[in-house]
């Protein structure tokens, strides 16, 4: 496979695609275990939301 | 399990972690199948191999404009059904269109250069599309400076209702004014206008480019309500007189 003189181009589009999916993949991957860990935290405080606790009560 | 159910952030959550690897495969599976093919077509007897760049502006292309579409959608929901997951399927698509809108604007100067001999020129498509990736930005600025969600939510579905006005005026403004941007070869009255040989890789990218828009879609509103539950139980916690974790 041959890309002739605008190679650069050519390359230089395919990196950025790549480059900008894999940032969007590890941004999203990293913001849910910071958000799990987050949780987690507040729960193993004993911290619970209103709408659990409303559920526990009736039940 | 119906679609009412989804309303639901909690069978929301568990219909998405049964989801994901499932997307995350077919997205694999098409984005490999769609660069075999890209690798593999002739030069275009204009473009030479610079029709390459194609597969992937236009599929990005194409997703800018219906991310934004996807928020209105998300708007109307929160402004007139008030949808528990509007705003958060309205939030955790702005970055993403956003991305996508930024790749359209790269892989289009990068194609311009050798094409045109200009990486930038001020005509209407090339503007109008500037001018998405500038409401993207404005919109995820809005949303980060407003604390609490339900107040942003409304001005953010506002927002996002108005810039949809960009959208036609981006898909016809090749037709509407006179642009050095090519007028429209596939999504056109009459059919596509491309060789098979460019129209398949085009395709098989659109649909794995759709695919990976879903995944990482679904995977941030799963952060987002996330994002929601720990300030929830955060304001639980200050009221309770707790120090916040």
């Amino acid at each position: 496979m041959s890309l002739g003189p605008y190679a650069t181009f050519i390359v230089t589009s395919y990196l950025a695609v790549f480059v900008v999916v894999v940032l969007m993949i590890g941004w999203i991957v990293m913001d849910y275990r910071r958000q799990r860990r987050r949780l987690n935290a507040l729960e193993s405080e004993g911290i619970t939301r209103r709408s659990t606790r409303a559920t526990t009560e009736k039940t | 399990m119906t679609l009412i159910d989804l309303a639901n952030p909690t069978r929301f959550l568990t219909f998405t972690a049964r989801l994901l690897p499932w997307l995350m495969a077919a997205t694999a599976i098409l984005l490999a199948v769609g660069l075999y093919q890209s690798a593999m077509a002739p030069d275009d007897y204009q473009q030479g191999a610079t029709v390459k760049i194609m597969f992937i502006h236009v599929p990005n292309a194409w997703l800018s404009m219906f991310v934004w579409g996807v928020m209105s959608l998300a708007a109307l929901g929160t402004l007139v059904w008030r949808h528990p997951l509007a705003d958060v399927a309205a939030k955790a698509a702005a970055p993403i269109g956003a991305a996508f809108t930024f790749l359209a604007l790269v892989t289009g100067s990068l194609w311009g250069r050798p094409m045109w001999g200009t990486y930038w020129e001020w005509d209407a498509r090339l503007t109008s599309v500037l001018i998405l990736f500038l409401m993207y930005l404005g919109l995820i600025a809005l949303w980060r400076a407003v604390e609490d969600p339900s107040r942003a939510a409304r001005a953010a579905a506002v927002l996002t209702l108005v810039g949809a006005i960009n959208l036609p005026i981006i898909k016809f403004s090749v037709d509407w004014w006179n642009t050095l941007h090519q007028p429209a070869s596939v999504m056109r009255m009459g059919g596509p206008t491309l060789d098979r040989a460019f129209l398949m890789p085009l395709l098989v990218m659109a649909i794995a480019f759709s695919f990976l828009f879903i995944t990482l879609h679904l995977a941030a509103m799963r952060n987002e309500i996330l994002r929601r539950r720990v300030r929830a139980m955060q304001m639980v916690q200050v009221q309770a007189g707790k120090p916040r974790a």
